[in-house]
């Protein structure tokens, strides 16, 4: 039998992940000196989300400079054709990319 | 000593270490010296990393491929269901398995550095970790996969995985007609540490006699 989860818990930000698959979301376009794990070619393009990653995971950028608050946040599994990567890309239409990206480096495409 | 076939002098190295050679050892030993690790701990993951090759990621497909629930677990929770035959994740990173069908081939890569299935592939060909693949295989993977020997139809898509942090990516290959009644030992003996990274596919071959 499945419990229903009480109704007066409210969750803590960071808890609920912010996107859900199938939201339309820009990778953000953003130079911060250090070692970010977004790749350069990915930066501020548009993309799906095709899957939230469970379980939270720590920012490990934020990490990297030995600045944690232990706040977890979700990773998403987000797809990009590779038509739109790459102008003039050769192959088939469909070809795509997968890419995990953590949520402080998504925005809601407008 | 005499020789009956020609190629170039083979050269060894005059013994002296490298740069970096050097300076890993001078932070092993200082950590050591520091008491922050023994030297044991590090011959002990040097054999966990050894215990780690792609025969065990082809036991993992050639499962999947004999036993439909497993291949659901699998492809629901990679981690997980490597977990259920053994296999540990000692890097505590979780694993994604990318199965390939009529319709999609999955490549993996890691454009950043060198993320790699380690624990169920142990570690990655050289070629792999080096600036070409990583780069080529995200702008041109028909071209790389074609360099592999590897056509994929222009009406199968190509899709590509990019590991950049906490997740690490398995191809799950589709299998070769003609295999139905083979054994699990023996499909596993099909499964290739390319196909499982998805530069290359697996073809039907002639059954060994037993």
């Amino acid at each position: 039998m499945k419990t229903t989860p009480l109704l007066e818990i409210a969750s803590a930000d960071g808890e609920e992940p912010v996107f859900k698959p199938g939201d339309t979301v820009i990778i953000s376009t953003r130079f911060p000196v250090g070692h970010y794990r977004v790749p350069r070619y990915v930066r501020g393009k548009k993309c799906l989300i095709e899957a939230v990653i469970e379980p939270r995971a720590l920012n490990n950028e934020e990490e990297g400079f030995g600045r944690n608050a232990g706040q977890k946040r979700h990773y998403y599994r987000v797809a990009i054709p590779l038509t739109e990567l790459w102008p003039g890309y050769v192959g088939a239409a469909a070809d795509g990319l997968r890419i995990e990206v953590y949520e402080t480096w998504l925005e809601v495409a407008q | 000593m005499t020789h009956t076939h020609d190629h170039t002098p083979i050269t060894v190295p005059d013994g002296a270490p490298g740069y970096y050679e050097v300076m890993e050892t001078a932070m092993q030993e200082l950590l050591a010296e520091k008491g922050l690790i023994q030297p044991a701990e590090v011959r002990r993951q040097l054999e966990v990393l050894d215990s780690r090759s792609p025969l065990l990621g082809a036991k993992v497909v050639a499962r999947a491929w004999s036993d439909p629930e497993f291949r659901e677990r699998l492809l629901a929770n990679g981690r997980a269901a490597c977990e259920e035959l053994g296999i540990s994740f000692y890097d505590d990173t979780g694993l994604i398995v990318l199965e390939n069908t009529e319709q999609v081939h999955n490549l993996i890569v890691c454009t950043l550095c060198s993320c790699y299935p380690r624990p169920v592939l142990g570690l990655p060909p050289d070629w792999y970790k080096q600036k070409p693949y990583r780069a080529r295989a995200v702008k041109e993977p028909r071209s790389v996969l074609g360099e592999f020997g590897t056509i994929i139809s222009p009406d199968v898509e190509v899709r590509v995985s990019d590991s950049t942090s906490q997740l690490r990516y398995l191809v799950l290959p589709l299998r070769p007609a003609g295999t139905e009644d083979w054994s699990e030992d023996e499909l596993a003996s099909l499964v290739t540490r390319d196909a499982m990274i998805g530069v290359c596919t697996i073809e039907a071959q002639e059954r060994k006699v037993q």
